[in-house]
């Protein structure tokens, strides 16, 4: 859990330069094996996304065209090439989730956010994802903030957790 | 004397506030000057009673659950003043292990350690039975480890239910100048969380069945490819090789024997289509996870276009037992063709939610009542859906049937990867159709039009059915639609989408019907 903490509080404090973060990663992957995703998440744990002005560095760097880095970055939903929030918060919208009341969590979480799925609040802390799902079916509705999971989401629980998170 | 106090470190444990109760304990037990070590456990995936806590008492376990943060401090308040005669008297205590019959009735194989052993410490795997299979297959000839796992009727745990020993036979049997061993650890489908529950609790099962895999079929390298939804697993994974490294159990000259073999955990980037073999293949290599033809098959030109094993991780889990015990033993368990045992997750709409692992051959409803003890909120259950969100919605008349590949498979379903996805009755079918159409249009991968545009025009033909006052023509189109689906997709994604569809429209025929309350009576 520790690697990824950091890589959260990293995005908020971090003040390295793009072109740095993207040559140092090359180096580190350039000779591994289908070393791109490793890559790109270790860009996106540094930069909080895989800004679009890199991407022929990293093609450069990794020896592929830039469609074949734009067409994986692309693919994945993990992958962003804006700035996002500080923090995601990810609603599950799976079947499981759906058998517990998921389609009203994601409403409300929606609107109490005052966003739509891939939208990050004006205040810049958090970007809303939809997820599915996070491995934690016997005791849905499940999200996750930051990387850790919270089980049996209501609205009223999904409001004490916002609280929880803005005063950390 | 130190007393030990076992909290589960697991995702759902935690996700109910495990982590909190540690902390909780620590502190207690500072301030009360009592002799306590915290060990971050496994959860034992009686996922109900989490977070569970275990303290020990020669050398068996009192258990306490669900507690929450104030009943940790209560039970060592307890404890402090009137000692373990304290502890028994306490409301939640539940007795031992052995005395909570949801988990004592079970047969666990491949979960026998969960719970029970520290998923951080090497010795405490050796000492539960750990690394006995690996010993056995370094006296063997890489044939007969094949061999082995074929006599033991292992079948592929991810869904597809492909012999394992056969898949195996055929990487042997390719000369190549490198062969992989490849895990398929992105656990996508709903309802499912065996294999991360396995990875959390018991990493070291899966290095070792992997590691067994790797000396029967003559490869070097091993790769993990883990959802980057499991954050808490990728952790326990990375600790669990360096720890094995180290003793020599893993890395160059395993056990000097001469043999090599290397794992590297490779996380996904939230693409269900990565669960299907090939994609996760390409997904490995860097590239888009698209699905790629068959043949040739992976075990023919697989990774970078050498031989490689594609297994489940509670495949690769259930040959350490098949090595250690021996066939014969695995063989015992099971009904028909499905050999051993299924690892059922209890999910959605569940009173009793966890990890099942018995027998193949138990029913439906065994399961979910017996286990389950019905939904969560009380209401008749109305639709269950087993094997992910490709499998099918299953009513009423259909719980008897015996969970097996085979039986499962003769009524139109199927048992997937073991999720069960319990709904109660304000379930509105057409909107779980629906939903399964949506699921696809977000998660093909493209590459085929069947898939590709066949699920967005699933999506609107549903919304069109939910409009209409009388549906019959868009269901005959529907129904067409499943039939190019089904027989033109070129993986499981699109071929299977139409199993929850159909299901629906064929089980629960009235919510396809006009309602101009539609959204009211939910």
């Amino acid at each position: 859990m520790d690697d990824y903490r950091q890589k959260e509080s990293r995005v908020s404090s971090n003040n390295q330069r793009p072109e740095e973060v993207v040559a140092s990663a090359v180096l580190r992957y350039a000779d591994t094996a289908g070393g791109l995703l490793p890559l790109l998440h270790d860009i996106q744990g540094v930069l909080g996304h895989i800004p679009k002005e890199n991407v022929a560095d990293i093609a450069r760097g990794m020896g592929l065209s830039r469609a074949e880095v734009h067409g994986v970055i692309s693919f994945y939903h993990d992958f962003h090439t804006e700035p996002r929030g500080l923090t995601t918060i990810q609603v599950c919208r799976a079947e499981a989730c759906q058998a517990m009341g998921s389609r009203e969590l994601e409403q409300h979480v929606k609107e109490s956010l005052g966003v739509e799925y891939g939208g990050t609040t004006s205040d810049g802390r958090f970007t809303l994802d939809p997820v599915y799902c996070l491995g934690n079916c016997a005791c849905s509705p499940s999200i996750r903030i930051g990387n850790e999971v919270h089980a049996r989401v209501d609205a009223s629980r999904f409001e004490e957790l916002l609280a929880e998170h803005k005063t950390i | 004397m130190t007393t030990r106090i076992y909290i589960p470190a697991d995702t759902t444990a935690c996700a109910l506030g495990a982590d909190s109760v540690a902390v909780e304990i620590a502190v207690q037990s500072q301030i009360r000057g009592l002799d306590i070590e915290v060990i971050r456990n496994g959860s034992r995936g009686a996922f109900w009673l989490e977070p569970l806590i275990e303290i020990e008492q020669d050398g068996g376990r009192i258990v306490f659950g669900p507690i929450s943060r104030g009943d940790a401090t209560g039970i060592l308040e307890v404890f402090s003043e009137e000692g373990y005669d304290g502890l028994i008297q306490h409301e939640l205590c539940l007795g031992s292990v052995s005395d909570i019959e949801w988990l004592s009735r079970q047969d666990r194989l491949t979960f026998a350690r969960a719970g029970w052993t520290d998923p951080r410490q090497l010795d405490d795997y050796k000492l539960h039975g750990g690394y006995e299979g690996l010993t056995r297959a370094l006296e063997m000839l890489p044939a007969d480890i094949v061999e082995t796992v074929k006599s033991s009727g292992l079948r592929g745990r991810g869904g597809a239910a492909f012999p394992t020993g056969i898949k195996w036979q055929t990487v042997l049997d390719t000369d190549a100048e490198q062969k992989y061993v490849t895990c398929n650890a992105d656990e996508g489908d709903s309802g499912t969380f065996a294999d991360r529950l396995l990875m959390e609790a018991d990493p070291f099962q899966l290095i070792e069945g992997m590691t067994i895999c790797a000396l029967a079929v003559g490869a070097t390298m091993g790769y993990i490819y883990l959802r980057s939804e499991y954050p808490r697993a990728l952790d326990t994974l990375n600790h669990a090789i360096a720890s094995a490294q180290g003793a020599r159990l893993l890395g160059d000259d395993i056990c000097g024997s001469g043999h090599s073999f290397h794992i590297e955990v490779r996380v996904g980037a939230g693409a269900y289509i990565c669960g299907e073999e090939t994609s996760m293949l390409d997904s490995l290599e860097g590239k888009r996870g698209m699905v790629r033809f068959k043949p040739p098959l992976p075990a023919i030109e697989g990774l970078f276009g050498k031989p490689t094993v594609v297994n489940n991780v509670l495949t690769l889990a259930a040959v350490t037992t098949v090595l250690a015990q021996g066939p014969e033993f695995y063989q015992e368990y099971g009904s028909g063709r499905s050999r051993g045992t299924l690892t059922a997750q209890l999910a959605g709409n569940i009173r009793r939610g966890g990890l099942v692992e018995v027998p193949f051959g138990a029913s439906l409803r065994e399961l979910f009542e017996g286990y389950g003890g019905g939904t969560a909120s009380g209401r008749p259950v109305r639709a269950i859906q087993v094997g992910g969100p490709l499998g099918a919605y299953v009513p009423e008349s259909q719980w008897d049937t015996r969970l097996d590949y085979e039986a499962f498979g003769e009524i139109g379903a199927m048992l997937g990867h073991g999720g069960i996805v319990v709904f109660d009755d304000s379930v509105d079918m057409l909107e779980q159709a629906r939903f399964a159409m949506e699921f696809c249009a977000v998660e093909s991968c493209g590459k085929c039009t069947p898939c590709r545009i066949g699920s967005v025009r699933g999506v609107e033909l549903i919304d069109r059915i939910r409009e209409s006052k009388n549906s019959a023509k868009q269901l005959n189109q529907l129904e067409d639609l499943c039939e190019t689906m089904d027989s033109g997709s070129l993986c499981a994604m699109g071929g299977l989408t139409p199993m929850p569809v159909r299901s629906a429209v064929k089980h629960f025929p009235m919510d396809f019907e006009y309602n101009d309350q539609r959204g009211v009576k939910r």
